[in-house]
Order: C-alpha cells, then structure tokens, then sequence
C-alpha cells in the first residue's frame, strides 16, 4: 500500500473545530496518533452556530463529567412543546428532577463551548491550526492523500470530513453532491440578554436549571418546521426553523418568520427588556437516514453535520450529540486503520456507525421526517387542541357537554377529518 | 417593533472580520431568466440580496453570515458561492 510508506505532514487531518472535529482529534491524539485540526474561523468557535441544545452523556465518554467542566450554559431540566395560535396556546409542560441528575441535556452558546473543545485538543497534543479555509482534497488515484489550502499543500493518511453542512470538501470532490432544499432547514436565531436575577424570576429556575421551549404553529405560518427558546445562564436562544423547500416555495421571508414568532404576544413577554446581542443562521440536515450515504472513501471519513446527522423527533432535536458519537467511532475506525494499514478498516466506518448509538437512533427514527412532512401538524391540530379546551373552560351557561363530545364536535369544525386524524395518530405510533 | 431592531441593527450586533473581496458572484443573465431575484431576497435572513430598480441581484456580501441557504435554493447556475477566505467573515462572539 503505497501511502504507508510514504512520508506526510500528519497522520490525520480533520478539516473544522466544530465538535464533530474536536471530538474525533482529541480521541485521535490521545491514541497516539499525530493530529492537525484546521478551522476556517480566525479562532475556533467563530463560525460554529445551533440552536442549541446539547444532550451531553456522549460527551462524558470523552471528557468525564464534562458538563461541570466544559463552558455550558444551563442544565435543562424543563421541557415545554407549546401549540402556539395567534390567539391561544396550549402547552405540555414536562419538569423532572431526574433529568438534573445525572445531567441530560444543555443548552449551549458554540463559540465558548468550540472554542474550550479545541483548547482541549491543543491539550492533548493536537495541532490547530486557525484561520485557514480548506480548499479542496488531493487524491493520489482514488486515495485521498491530503489537502490544499490556499498555496499551502499538506499530505496524510487520512482526512477527516467535519466540515459542516455546507461540506465544500465533499461536494467539490465529486463524492456527496450538494443536498436537495427538502433535505435541509434553516434556522434564524436571535440571542437575547436577560440579567441572571430577571431570566430566574420570569422562567422559574433555581441556580443551574434551565428550560427549553419548542413551538409549534405560530413561528412558520403553518410551514413545517417551529419556534425554539432555550435559556442560556443570562440570555435566551430564541428562533424558528423552517423546511428551506417549503420556504422557498412560499411567500413568506426567513426574517418576516424569525420576527413574528419573537413579537406574539407569549414570546415577546418572556424576551422583555432583553438587550439583543447577536443574530445568527445556519442550515440543518432534516432528510434523516437518507442523508447517510458517501461516508468513507480510500482516506477519508465524513462525520457530524456534513454526514447529514440531525435527527428531528419532532420532540427532541439533535445534532450536536451525534456529532460526537459519529467522531468517536470516526476515531477509532481511523486508529484501527493506521495500526493495521488495511483500507478495508476504513471502509468498515458506515457499518461501526450504524452499530453506534448514532446509527440505531437514525434507524428507530427513520421514518420521522415521513410524519413530520404532514402541513396538520404545522397549524390545524394546535386550533384544535385550544378549540377543544376552549368548549371545556368556556362556561357560558348552555349545557356542557362530555369531552369526548365537545371533541368530536371541535374535529368536525376543522378542516380535518377524523379519519386523518386517526390516520395521523397511527402514524405517530409507528414512525415516532 | 421587535425587541431585536431591524436586520440591519441586528447585523451591526454582529462581529465580523469584512473581507474586501466577495466570495458571492452573481450570473446576472441566469438571474434574470430564472427570477431567481424575489426568491434569494425572501430566504436570506441577513438581506444580504436585493433588487436593484434595473432589475440586477446586488450583493452586499459583508452581511453574510454563510449559512449556505441562498446557494441551496438558487436555480443552477445563478450564484457562485464558497466560504469567504480563512479568517474573514462572521465572528460569532456568542453562536
């Protein structure tokens, strides 16, 4: 095998400190292995985005107790999934003391959190290198060898793809082409500062303890996609995500979204007297399984965002902890590959992913973005919801009537029908 | 008005390290044939696209927060979009 003899720059090279990259050079190097992290941003974190919440157990595997360690923002120990109409609301508010203990989920601001994941790779021996835009991949015949930046030119064994959604690295190489807008989602997000005192008052949290709202309705105009507000230790992250086809097939902007879900009236409240700090976007994979296809060649393995890992459970929205599960098994695949030299290691990766925890959640899930591609869920069945309520706590003294009933009574004045609506709730059970 | 000001205000929140050269290019000819003006100024949450009255795509490519969103729904051949170079660009302080 002609790369193994050869000399080259580093063993390894991951292109992008997100965590996807940090991860998987921080458990190269600790194997041993000599590690180059390139990022395009002038410093690690500058460029990274989400929305975010991080479930973080994965991230003990590497560093042990790592929300403790690592610059998080709010432990979430709330979760509410809010039907949110123009002028009512329904809300399943689910609070639990387990889920402090041990720590589940965290809300997160990237640029603190990438910038200390890749002061922990430096730690354990990596070379980062900032401000340097890959260009491209070089290839020696079908092997990928190494990596062209600008005039610069390094060689390797292998190539570590964790260069985001975007991933320029694979599309222009020819071996992922460029996703269909079906595919993605884009996310608007503003991030607003609270002092600690008035964000604790307003959503009821003690010390750590944080809260994250996903919005359905409302935020989109009845697009598929939502709202979302996290709190952060003295700021919200608050935005929505829309289905960038049915974005762009529509007569509505990302900013006229964006700005009419933080005005109605049940957001505009919790944000008042915040100061507005930052604004940002950024695409999300939304074509679940179907986007893990392409991630290995002769030298090169894809992880995180620009494998398409993003997983929309239309309760839970992950990305960032399949990142760094898609890293960790990157990483020891690539180990096995350098210690053994066979090409056919590398090749295993889709296989070890799919054995992962990654890879059984991307398949229990499979069918989600099927369920979640259904407009009722985007407007319809939040007015019902409120409309069957509403017959129950609106006592205008005619005679009441069962719930079951006024229920009943709420689908026919919808423009569902109960058949859909069974339909719908059998295909809830099955793909969710 | 919304807590968080005009985009315009929002941007200038922002940080960025403004690269003198654009990393968007615009086939005119193709955007005018495809109409792809209205659609890349309605999906770009930092009004970086406008309509110019001669009917041209302007660019204000210092506004880019390179998400990628324009790119994935231009038609074919509109834009010519990479990241700008290494170090430029949106500096999110906060992400």
């Amino acid at each position: 095998m002609p790369s193994t003899n050869e000399p080259v720059d580093f063993e390894v090279i991951v292109v992008g400190a997100g965590i996807a990259g940090c991860v998987a050079a921080h458990e190269l190097a600790r194997l041993g292995h000599e590690v180059l992290l390139v990022e395009r941003a002038a410093e690690p974190g500058a460029k990274s985005l989400s929305g975010g919440v991080l479930y973080t157990r994965v991230m003990d595997h590497v560093w042990p107790d790592f929300a403790s360690h690592a610059p998080v923002e709010r432990h979430i120990t709330r979760n509410s999934l809010m039907f949110l109409n123009e002028g009512s609301r329904v809300t399943i508010d689910y609070a639990d003391d387990r889920l402090a203990e041990p720590v589940n989920a965290v809300s997160v601001l990237r640029a603190p959190l990438d910038a200390w994941l890749a002061e922990r790779c430096t730690e354990a021996g990596v070379t980062v290198m900032s401000g340097v835009l890959v260009e491209e991949l070089l290839f020696d015949g079908e092997r990928v060898a190494g990596i062209r930046a600008g005039e610069d030119v390094l060689h390797t064994r292998v190539v570590i793809a964790a260069d985001g959604i975007n991933s320029f690295l694979c599309r222009s190489a020819g071996i992922r082409a460029a996703e269909p807008a079906a595919n993605l989602a884009l996310g608007i997000k503003s991030v607003v500062g609270l002092s600690r005192a008035v964000l604790e008052e307003r959503f009821h949290l003690i010390g750590d303890e944080g809260v994250a709202y996903a919005v359905v309705g409302q935020p989109t105009h009845g697009l598929p996609g939502g709202g979302f507000l996290y709190t952060n230790r003295c700021s919200v992250s608050v935005g929505v995500v829309v289905r960038l086809d049915e974005l762009a097939a529509s007569t509505r902007s990302s900013v006229e979204l964006h700005d009419r879900f933080l005005a109605h009236p049940a957001i505009h409240q919790l944000l008042a007297g915040g100061e507005p700090l930052e604004y940002g976007c950024h695409l999300i994979a939304e074509g679940g399984r179907t986007m893990q296809h392409d991630l290995t060649r002769p030298g090169l393995v894809v992880v995180g965002d620009a494998a398409g890992l993003t997983l929309n459970t239309g309760l839970t929205l992950r990305g960032m902890d399949l990142a760094a599960g898609s890293a960790i098994v990157a990483a020891n695949v690539v180990h096995a590959h350098l210690v053994t030299c066979a090409d056919d290691v590398l090749a295993g990766y889709p296989d070890a992913l799919d054995r992962s925890f990654v890879g059984r959640d991307m398949r229990t899930f499979a069918k989600a973005p099927h369920f979640l591609d259904n407009d009722r869920i985007y407007g319809p069945y939040g007015r019902l919801l409120a409309d069957v309520l509403h017959d129950a706590y609106d006592l205008d003294t005619s005679p009441r009537r069962h719930l079951v009933r006024s229920g009943l009574a709420a689908v026919r004045r919808s423009p569902m029908s109960l058949r859909q609506l069974a339909r719908d709730a059998a295909l809830a059970a099955k793909d969710l | 008005m919304i807590t968080v000001g005009t985009v315009p205000e929002r941007l200038a929140r922002n940080r960025y390290a403004p690269d003198g050269q654009s990393h968007i290019q615009v086939d005119q000819d193709r955007a005018r044939a495809t109409g792809a003006a209205a659609l890349l100024v309605r999906v770009c949450p930092a009004h970086v696209y406008s309509e110019a009255p001669d009917g041209t795509l302007a660019v204000q490519h210092a506004a880019c927060l390179e998400c990628g969103a324009c790119l994935a729904v231009a038609p074919p051949g509109v834009l010519r979009w990479h990241y700008p170079r290494g170090g430029y660009g949106i500096a999110y302080r906060l992400g």
